[in-house]
C-alpha cells in the first residue's frame, strides 16, 4: 500500500477544508497537541465535539419549539454551540452560529429558523468531511498524523 | 527521602462544563508539564477543594476522602466563565471567600470578549483572563501566578511569625518545587478540626 500517497491525499483534503473555510487555524492548534503518547488526540477531541454538538443542536431544536420567541434562551444555547465550534476550529459552522445569535438579537424568528437550518447543514457536512479525513489518516498509518496543510 | 532530582509538577484544577473543551484544556496543561484534575462544574470544583457551598451542613466527609483532600494540593484553578448553575465568576467568589483557598491563583476562560465581564473577574481577584480558544502559548502565563502566590504566602507567614525568620531566605520564593510535598506553602487541606466552613452566603455583595 502506498502510504505516502494516502498521506498526500489526507494533506490535500485538509488543505481544501481550510481553503473552503470549513476549518481555521484553531484546528491546527488541536492537531499540534498530538504526539507519540497521544497520537489520536485530534480525532478524539473532534469525536467528542460532534457528540457534544449533536446534543446542543437537539437542545436548540427543542427550545425553538417549546419556547417560542424566547430569544434569550435560544441565544444562550447557541452561545454554547458557538463556543464549541470555536474550540476546534469549525469556522463555517461558527459563522452560522453567530448569524443565528444576531437574529436573536434582532428578535427575528424567521431569520433564526433559517439560520438554524444552516447550522445543522454545516454540522452535517463538516462531520462527513472530517470523518473521511480521519479515516484516510488512519489508513495512512501513524506517521500520517498531524501534517500541516501547507498554509 | 533521597534528594529529589526532578520537580514535583504543579497541580492545576480545570473546570469546564464542555466535554471537548475539558479534553483540550487537560491536554494543553499536561503538555505544559502540569498535573491536571478536571471537573465539569463549579460545585464539583469546590467539593474537590474540600469546601461545600451548601453551608447548612458542616463538612462531614468520609475519612478516606478527607485524607485524599489532604494529599491533594492545588496550585492553580482555571475555570470557564459560562457554566450552568455556578458560573466561573461565582466559583471565583467562593474561592476568594475561603481563607484556606483565597491565595490559590484563579484564571477565568471565556469565549466571549466582554470587557465588563473581564474587569468584573479581575476586580473579584482573578489573576488572569484567557479568551477561548485557549492556546499552548497561554500556558506559559500560568506558572508566574503560581510562583507569585507562593512567594506572597511565604512572606505572609513570615510576618505572622509562623516562619522562623533567621532560617528563611528571601530567595526562597523562586522555589524549585522539590520541597513542595512538605512545604507549608502548598495548598494542603488541614485536618478536620481546622476545616473551613463557609459562612452563609447572604452577604450583601453585588453579583
Amino acid at each position: 500500500m502506498d502510504y505516502s500517497n494516502l498521506r498526500r491525499q489526507a494533506a490535500s483534503m485538509k488543505k481544501s477544508l481550510f481553503d473552503q473555510g470549513y476549518l481555521d487555524e484553531q484546528f491546527c492548534q488541536v492537531e499540534d497537541l498530538q504526539d507519540e503518547a497521544s497520537p489520536n488526540f485530534a480525532e478524539e477531541v473532534i469525536t467528542l465535539f460532534f457528540k457534544d454538538s449533536a446534543r446542543l443542536i437537539s437542545n436548540i431544536e427543542q427550545a425553538l419549539e417549546k419556547y417560542p420567541k424566547d430569544f434569550n434562551k435560544w441565544d444562550a444555547y447557541m452561545q454554547q454551540l458557538k463556543g464549541s465550534c470555536s474550540s476546534i476550529g469549525a469556522s463555517r459552522m461558527k459563522s452560522e452560529c453567530m448569524s443565528f445569535r444576531e437574529f436573536c438579537g434582532q428578535g427575528n424568528v424567521e431569520g433564526c429558523m433559517k439560520s438554524f437550518q444552516k447550522v445543522k447543514r454545516e454540522h452535517g457536512v463538516l462531520r462527513q468531511k472530517l470523518e473521511a479525513y480521519f479515516q484516510l489518516l488512519r489508513q495512512a498509518g501513524p506517521a500520517g498524523a498531524a501534517t500541516r496543510p501547507g498554509m | 527521602m533521597a534528594a529529589v532530582a526532578t520537580e514535583t509538577p504543579f497541580h492545576v484544577l480545570a473546570v469546564d462544563d464542555s466535554l471537548p473543551d475539558r479534553k483540550l484544556i487537560e491536554r494543553l496543561l499536561k503538555t505544559s508539564s502540569f498535573q491536571v484534575t478536571t471537573v465539569d462544574s463549579g460545585s464539583k470544583a469546590l467539593e474537590f477543594l474540600g469546601i461545600h457551598h451548601d453551608s447548612s451542613t458542616p463538612i462531614s466527609v468520609q475519612e478516606d476522602q478527607l485524607i485524599y483532600n489532604q494529599e491533594v494540593a492545588v496550585n492553580l484553578i482555571i475555570t470557564d466563565y459560562c457554566m450552568p448553575g455556578m458560573t466561573g465568576y461565582d466559583l471565583l467568589k467562593k474561592i476568594k471567600e475561603s481563607s484556606s483557598l483565597r491565595d490559590i491563583p484563579v484564571v477565568i476562560m471565556s469565549s466571549e470578549n466582554i470587557p465588563s465581564r473581564i474587569n468584573r473577574c479581575l476586580e473579584e481577584g482573578a489573576d488572569e483572563f484567557f479568551l477561548k480558544p485557549v492556546r499552548l502559548s497561554d500556558m506559559s502565563k500560568l506558572k508566574p501566578h503560581i510562583l507569585k502566590s507562593r512567594c506572597k504566602e511565604h512572606y505572609n507567614q513570615q510576618s505572622d511569625g509562623k516562619i522562623d525568620e533567621s532560617s528563611s531566605t528571601p530567595t526562597n520564593s523562586s522555589s524549585s518545587s522539590s520541597s513542595s510535598s512538605d512545604n507549608s506553602n502548598s495548598r494542603k487541606r488541614k485536618a478536620e478540626g481546622d476545616a473551613e466552613i463557609l459562612p452563609k452566603a447572604n452577604r450583601s455583595r453585588h453579583s
